[in-house]
């Protein structure tokens, strides 16, 4: 069953499908950002799994054990780093949608185009 | 002074005298036009003092810089760009003295502005002129383009800015869509594009590929005004009088033509374009121009247009001349750069006197105006006739040149183009001339008017004397251009 | 001294980053803009110095914290990233020492150090890009910037700027996931990040599908960023509504900066090892260029908003840029690189004229600037210069690389014609939206709409106006730095070709 034995390539895809298709459609400023976040955590989700190995555990030396399998650290640590991105990506995505708010009234994408071709 | 220094002073003296123009503009209108004449004086010392050398056979250059590996801003003097040179610099101060009787007579607005331009044309002029490479020659090819728009805008009224973008549109976009590539191609081909004797390109290019590049350089040079990139000239004559005259009858316009004749030299070859087919499409194009032009001048009703599709018609025979591809018929093209120049700057600087003393711009209101303006009106019948080509005026002299070229080359068309047009230009000359004369005035007595301000007419009859002087004495310019032809191998 | 001189390309992003957080702290008037000038032209000396320096043919390699690569993270500087470094800092500091009348207008006194502080954060994150040779370190310098420059876009007055950047924020997060999932699959196939090792192991798994669906997740990220075409969507607002002195500052940059990134990963890590990759590039881009220059052009020749069209103009002008690249060839990626150069020169000299008209003209429509080159016919002239350049008259920069552009396309025979067509297509039609610039300016009547009491830009803003004007033609006939620092970038680059 090969496609059951990369199922979660495929949580990633349709995780990044479900965001995009967010960010695309939605016009509510704070769906799409919603939907953002989800298309990037599918991302991190992508080295989460492209680390794991076989059997392996975290990567700490333990006293006394020999031959031990350790998953890859590194995309684990790269993604801590993109987790940081998304959320002040996210922060600053939604503090300009406050001050959106404040300055048109509305957070519904089509409200504010119309506000200005007035 | 050594003859490098010549060079560069010729570019540096307008330029100079541009800034100089400038600054006296906001002090003294006399001061400003005072600069003028000086400058257009000490360009005329730089540049002829350069005459003796290049007539004696040196060919003068100097070096600026490299741009890109193999590409310079170099000069080089050589007959035709002398000529030239030496043609626009001695116009420059006649035209200069018109200026200011025009202008002050006109009461035209922005005159600093005008006499600024004015000096940074004829600086890019000087260095088409003695351009040593195809680079310069575009580098100030498009800053003398850009350098007259806002002479040709100078008005800056609706009409006149639609106008001066006509000019500037099929001016730039002929430049950067034909002349350009033309250019990079020839440089891209033969790694070079210095202009020498005898030509560049031969065993580089062959075949259609010629007649190809031929046009690019042709229709490129649109300042040349072969049909169908003509269209900028009319449009340009909305330009205060003295910029028609100058420019659009003596600098931009032979640019031009002197482009085109200079690649066909220098960069083609004659005796290569000649043994090449493919090319001969050139010499009918001219030769319809020619006549297309003088039918169209027939139904003018406005003087300077009709001087205007003159020009288009005359610059043609100077490119039908360089297309016949005989060594007489070069000299000729030379000859006729310089013989029309004081024909039709003697014709606009009349044109322009009739407007500044009596607003009149149509051919219908000329009627026994010779009574009234007889000078100017003497100039303007002078200036017909060598556009002509009847004796004893200048224009007589290089059409026999260009028949002789024809006869070399037993090239028939060109005769018939040459006699048919002829009868063309009697066509919608005499008719003026007789009218001015010999028919009654029909002024109004309330729009009474006498001659023109006094620079003008100084600046009118120099150079209708101008054009009987060269009929009596052309030698010296024989003789120059003649070189062109006995370089090549 | 020399031990400093090693430190080069890690003082590029430390000296603007250090700086960020200590210009937050400078309350009084005017000193965070002090600081961040001062520390902007820092920057500048030390990329004039690493340009010396390469050219010179110093080799520029730093191992951060002394970890050597391929575990460690790895700084590179060569001649390609010499030449945009000088052209980030270098827009930087003229933006900032040009702009300080503008910013004040725009940016409320006790906004001011939060904005600089993001400034030099925006500078910092593209140096890191170009000092970088590690591809995740990449992505986090890419976000760095790309955040920092969010909030100075929206940091000015006009609220359209808010929605314009909510589109950008959105569409440069997409590009750069994409480019993470990229540098991901390829981590997972290679199990490097160092481009250099990249490219060596890349070689044993070029024909695995993740390959090549990294290679397109890549490219498409970075054009996003880029605003390639159709993916630029997000530029011409961004652009129009920034506080000026930002626009002067991105548009003379920051698209440049991922067009780099593009080229790098492309030409050092994917070209050589993907089979038929030479020709999917060409013909992924090439199109694209062409489409970009004609459809750019044309609606900026439609644009009456004098800062959309020049934007518009950047969009047709990343075409140029795109097109050198996807010929492949030297005189291909030399004209690209130089293009890249000489229309930072172009663009930002002209932003630099359009900030000194918005300091009397609060409305930049075409149709409101009459009587403008009578009152401020300085900055109308230096519009005029930076206008030619973009054109490509000779005499002046822009005229350089269309020449190599030119020559370069003629190399690819009857094609080539072709794409000379479109490259004299598109300056024609830049004629006729710089001249739409120049009527209005010279020859329109003056409006009910026309402020009372123009006067000339401040002195120090028109000085450096002329400055930018000026070094369009003085790099367009003193051609020797530019040119050398593209030859050399554009034969590494295709040096990693078979």
């Amino acid at each position: 069953m090969e496609f059951l034995g990369i199922y979660h390539y495929w949580v990633f895809a349709v995780l990044l499908m479900i965001g995009f298709y967010a960010v695309v459609a939605k016009v509510n400023l704070v769906k799409k950002l919603i939907g953002l976040s989800v298309f990037q955590s599918a991302v991190f989700l992508l080295y989460i799994t492209m680390s794991k190995v076989s059997g392996g555990t975290a990567p700490i030396f333990q006293k006394g054990e020999v031959d031990q399998i350790f998953s890859n650290p590194l995309p684990q640590v790269l993604i801590l780093t993109a987790i940081v991105v998304g959320i002040s990506t996210t922060a600053l995505g939604l503090g300009i949608v406050v001050r959106i708010k404040e300055e048109y009234g509305t957070i519904e994408e089509h409200e504010i185009q119309e506000i200005d071709r007035r | 002074m050594n003859p490098q220094l010549l060079i560069l002073a010729a570019l540096g003296v307008p330029l100079t005298g541009a800034l100089l123009i400038g600054l006296a503009g906001r002090l003294n209108d006399n001061l400003r036009e005072a600069i003028t004449l000086v400058t257009a004086g000490l360009l005329i010392a730089c540049v002829w003092s350069l005459l003796p050398l290049v007539y004696g056979g040196g060919r003068p250059g100097v070096e600026l810089f490299e741009v890109l590996p193999g590409i310079t801003v170099a000069f080089k003097v050589e007959p035709l760009g002398m000529m030239f040179a030496a043609l626009a610099s001695g116009l420059w101060l006649v035209n200069s003295i018109y200026s200011i009787g025009y202008m002050r007579g006109n009461r035209e607005q922005k005159q600093t502005r005008f006499y600024v331009m004015f000096a940074v044309s004829l600086a890019a002029t000087m260095g088409i002129a003695f351009a040593g490479n195809l680079f310069t020659l575009f580098l100030f090819y498009e800053a003398l383009t850009l350098s007259t728009y806002p002479l040709v805008s100078h008005k800056g009224d609706q009409k006149t800015v639609r106008s001066a973008r006509v000019y500037l549109g099929i001016l730039i976009s002929a430049s950067i869509g034909l002349l350009l590539p033309a250019i990079i191609w020839t440089y891209s081909v033969t790694g070079t594009g210095d202009f020498t004797a005898g030509g560049i390109l031969r065993g580089h290019v062959e075949g259609p590929a010629v007649g190809l590049l031929l046009g690019l350089f042709v229709f490129g040079a649109a300042k040349a005004a072969v049909m169908p990139v003509h269209r900028w000239l009319p449009a340009a004559m909305v330009a205060p009088t003295p910029v028609s005259a100058l420019l659009h009858a003596v600098a931009v316009v032979k640019a031009g033509v002197f482009t085109i004749t200079k690649v066909i030299v220098y960069v083609f070859g004659v005796d290569f374009l000649f043994a090449e087919p493919s090319s001969s499409w050139l010499f009918y194009a001219a030769a319809f121009t020619i006549i297309a032009a003088s039918l169209v001048a027939l139904r003018q009703q406005n003087i300077k247009r009709l001087l205007a599709y003159s020009t288009v018609a005359q610059l043609s025979y100077v490119v039908m001349a360089a297309a016949i591809l005989k060594p007489l018929a070069e000299v000729g093209a030379a000859i006729h750069m310089l013989a029309h120049a004081f024909g039709k700057i003697t014709l606009f600087f009349a044109a322009g006197a009739i407007y500044t003393a009596s607003k009149k711009t149509e051919l219908g209101q000329l009627r026994g105006i010779g009574r009234r303006m007889p000078i100017t009106m003497t100039a303007f019948t002078i200036g017909a006739l060598s556009m002509i080509g009847v004796p004893p005026t200048a224009g007589f002299v290089s059409k026999w040149y260009i028949l002789a070229g024809a006869f070399q080359a037993d090239n028939y068309v060109a005769i018939a183009t040459i006699i048919i047009s002829t009868a063309l230009n009697a066509a919608y000359f005499l008719p003026i001339v007789y009218m001015a004369w010999f028919e009654k005035d029909n002024t109004p007595p309330d729009q009474a008017h006498g001659e023109a301000p006094f620079a003008t007419l100084l600046a009118l009859s120099i150079t209708a004397a101008l054009t009987i002087a060269f009929f009596i004495y052309s030698a010296p310019a024989y003789e120059l251009e003649a070189q062109l032809v006995r370089w090549a191998p | 001294m020399i031990a400093l001189e090693n430190h080069l390309p890690v003082l590029q992003v430390v000296v603007p980053m250090l700086m960020a957080p200590l210009v937050v702290l400078l309350r009084p008037r005017g000193l965070a803009w002090a600081a961040a000038a001062a520390s902007s032209l820092m920057s500048l000396v030390i990329a004039i110095q690493l340009v010396a320096g390469v050219l010179s043919g110093t080799d520029y390699s730093y191992a951060l914290g002394g970890w050597e690569a391929p575990y460690g993270i790895e700084l590179q500087v060569d001649d390609f990233s010499a030449l945009v470094l000088l052209l980030v800092t270098a827009a930087s500091s003229i933006a900032l020492l040009a702009g300080k009348a503008s910013l004040d207008q725009a940016i409320e006194q006790h906004r001011q150090p939060l904005f600089f502080s993001a400034w030099l954060l925006v500078l910092a994150g593209l140096a890191g890009i170009l000092v970088s040779a590690d591809a995740f370190n990449i992505f986090v310098f890419m976000e760095i910037s790309s955040l920092a420059s969010y909030v100075i876009v929206a940091g000015g007055t006009d609220r359209r700027a808010l929605p314009a950047v909510f589109k950008y924020l959105i569409m440069g997060t997409i590009g750069a996931t994409f480019y993470l999932i990229g540098i991901g699959l390829v981590y997972m196939m290679t199990g490097t990040l160092n481009l250099a090792d990249m490219e060596l192991r890349i070689h044993e798994v070029a024909d695995q599908r993740p390959i090549l669906v990294a290679a397109g997740f890549i490219t498409v990220g970075l054009a996003l960023k880029a605003a390639v075409f159709p993916l630029h969507v997000w530029l011409p607002n961004a652009y129009t509504y920034a506080p000026h002195a930002v626009s002067v500052f991105l548009a003379a940059c920051a698209t440049k900066v991922s067009l780099y990134v593009l080229l790098r990963f492309d030409f050092v890590v994917f070209q050589q090892n993907l089979l038929g990759h030479e020709l999917q590039f060409a013909a992924f881009l090439m199109p694209l260029a062409v489409l970009a220059i004609l459809v750019g052009s044309a609606v900026a020749i439609y644009e009456y908003n004098l800062k959309r069209l020049l934007a518009y103009s950047s969009v047709a002008q990343i075409g140029y840029i795109l097109l050198g690249a996807s010929l492949v060839s030297i005189g291909g990626l030399t004209a690209s690189l130089l293009h890249m150069f000489n229309h930072a020169l172009a663009k930002g000299a002209l932003f630099l004229a359009v900030m000194g008209l918005a300091m009397r003209f609060a409305q930049l429509d075409l149709r409101n600037l009459g009587g403008a080159a009578r009152h401020m016919p300085w900055t109308a002239a230096a519009m005029a210069v930076a206008g030619l350049s973009l054109i490509g008259i000779p005499g002046t920069a822009g005229f350089i690389s269309k020449w190599y552009l030119v020559d370069a396309a003629l190399d690819k025979g009857i094609p080539g014609l072709a794409l000379v067509a479109v490259i004299v297509a598109g300056s024609l039609m830049a004629v006729v939206y710089i001249w739409r610039i120049v009527e209005a300016l010279w020859f329109a009547e003056e409006t009910e709409n026309t402020p009372q009491g123009v006067r000339e830009a401040p002195a120090a803003m028109l000085a450096l106006i002329w400055l930018a004007a000026l070094a369009n033609i003085y790099f367009g006939l003193v051609t020797e730095l530019p040119r050398e620092l593209a030859t050399v970038s554009a034969e590494s680059l295709l040096g990693h070709l078979p």
